[in-house]
């Protein structure tokens, strides 16, 4: 199973393993991972599950989709190039090691 | 220390087992449930579920270990079918038996939907979509359904009936009143939604009377109306509201309004020891604003299940939340920040035509809420003023190519 590891507001960092297809916001949330808030679960509708994807896995896993990047406009944090509203992130056997860093403010 | 029971193991119910152990409650913790699930998201049950692309454990809304770590005892399949209350300790049993005493007690139990009372409404294939074995009893069918008829043109239904004719079924949707989704959008959007369902090619009827439906050999077969018409189906979809579940709340003397248990702004019911949240509740307005409201929607139950838990720990904030709402329907995306009720004008920004605009409501000159149909940035916009208690002008809001965040007013001081 391919692992995540989130860096949280706090400094705290979390590592789980992911099923093939998990939103890296709901394995976030199902396990309790602090700073990602996610209040529509998933729907791509509220920007509270707001990610910086890691410099070096940014290119692998890609820009946001159309409706994700107007969702990420109205993001509390600001936005960086590799911001990312992880519940738009689906884990593949190729994101093995993912790291993230939880932006600062959701709401 | 106080066992603290939440009866009712959804949204809500499990907010509240959240919340009270970020605030620091180490005491016993249990959530009640009637499901076989431990607590899950319904909105996807009438979209990726039904078509197969998130499957349960997609659904859940904490692994089992999240409610281990955190010493929360969830008790699923077993309902809590009494519940006895001295006003300082109570006991509650449920379906199997089982005691379950407590010192605190927070009512989460939802709703239920409401049941069509017609000649036909059981026979097999006429379904309602509210929990996951509804989701499971209705893509069983799915695939080999080649008519659908929903009755009732509200979001359960649209997004069903959007998903059918997706799926390239034949669709048809039947609603009483004289336009959809008439309890919680305004007219310029009912309309807007006829058109875009007529579009692709769903067949619309307002105005219509049910006055049967018929069957062959214990299947639906067709859906009869007042005038004599006949509508084949092989998928009855009734979508025609929920009624709170408050007959443990009712057993227990507290107040109802309208079925549904009366909370004030603490999230407190008639007995201030007792706390309720969610869809099963009427509240008043979250903004302030007049009168009496019940949200069914995941933001108010998450929001008010937070003050519910804070009032449980004694630590009194009012429930103060901007309602938002979303509804997918095939590729609308329909998403609703504040509360129309009660405007007196609507300023419409964009064509409707293009399926991409918004309707912003205002009261006494003041924005209270918006509509928007693929249009998150204005949303996102308003949602954010709303919650600051800011407005924008009306006579400005129209024009699409300047920008909401530019017309920002803040709130007087």
């Amino acid at each position: 199973m391919p692992t995540i590891t989130y860096f949280s507001p706090d400094g705290t960092s979390t590592t789980l393993d992911a099923r093939v297809g998990d939103s890296v916001m709901e394995v976030a949330v199902k396990n309790g991972v602090v700073g990602i808030v996610a209040e529509c679960g998933g729907a791509c509708a509220c920007a509270t599950c707001h990610v910086y994807v890691d410099e070096p896995f940014s290119d692998l896993v890609g820009g946001p989709g159309d409706l994700e990047d107007d969702m990420l406009d109205g993001a509390a944090s600001d936005r960086t190039p590799t911001s990312r509203l992880s519940c738009q992130i689906k884990m593949r056997d190729e994101f093995d090691g993912l790291i993230v860093h939880i932006a600062p403010e959701q709401l | 220390m106080r066992d603290i029971l939440i009866i009712g193991a959804g949204q809500a119910g499990m907010q509240v087992a959240v919340s009270l152990r970020e605030h620091g409650f180490t005491g016993p913790i249990t959530l009640a449930g009637n499901e076989v699930a431990t607590p899950y998201q319904r909105p996807p049950l009438s979209k990726a579920y039904l078509s197969g692309e998130a499957d349960v454990e997609s659904l859940e809304l904490r692994a089992q270990s999240f409610y281990d770590d955190r010493d929360i005892t969830v008790r699923c399949d077993d309902a809590v079918v009494s519940v006895s209350w001295t006003g300082d300790v109570g006991t509650a049993v449920t379906a199997s038996g089982a005691q379950i005493p407590f010192a605190q007690l927070a009512l989460t139990p939802g709703s239920e939907p409401r049941r069509i009372s017609i000649s036909g409404s059981d026979l097999s294939g006429v379904l309602y979509l509210r929990d996951l074995a509804d989701a499971d009893a209705l893509k069983a069918r799915w695939a080999t359904a080649n008519n659908v008829v929903v009755i009732g043109g509200g979001f359960i239904g649209l997004e069903v009936a959007a998903g059918a004719r997706k799926a390239g079924k034949t669709v048809t949707v039947l609603e009483a009143a004289d336009r959809l989704i008439a309890r919680a959008v305004s007219p310029i959007m009912s309309d807007f939604f006829k058109n875009a369902h007529v579009r692709r090619g769903v067949d619309v009827r307002l105005g219509v009377q049910v006055s049967a439906i018929l069957g062959a050999h214990g299947n639906v077969t067709g859906v009869e109306l007042a005038d004599g018409d006949v509508v084949p189906a092989d998928i009855v979809l009734v979508g025609i509201g929920v009624v709170p579940r408050s007959g443990l709340a009712e057993k227990l003397g507290l107040e109802l309004a309208g079925g549904a248990i009366v909370v004030n702004e603490f999230a407190q019911t008639s007995d201030p020891r007792i706390v309720a949240a969610g869809d099963a509740v009427t509240m008043p307005h979250p903004l302030g604003r007049p009168g009496q409201v019940r949200l069914e929607s995941v933001q108010n139950a998450v929001d008010q299940a937070k003050v519910a838990a804070a009032t449980l720990l004694g630590v009194t904030e009012p429930y103060r939340a901007v309602p938002w709402f979303w509804s997918d329907q095939a590729d609308l995306k329909l998403q609703i920040a504040g509360l129309s009720t009660g405007f007196d004008q609507t300023v419409v920004r964009g064509n409707p035509d293009d399926e991409h605009f918004s309707v912003l409501y205002y009261a006494e000159g003041r924005l209270i809420a918006i509509d928007t149909v693929n249009d998150a940035p204005a949303y996102m916009v308003v949602r954010r003023a709303l919650a600051q208690g800011a407005t924008i002008p009306p006579e400005l809001a129209s024009d699409p190519t300047v920008s909401l965040k530019t017309l920002l007013v803040p709130a007087p001081a």
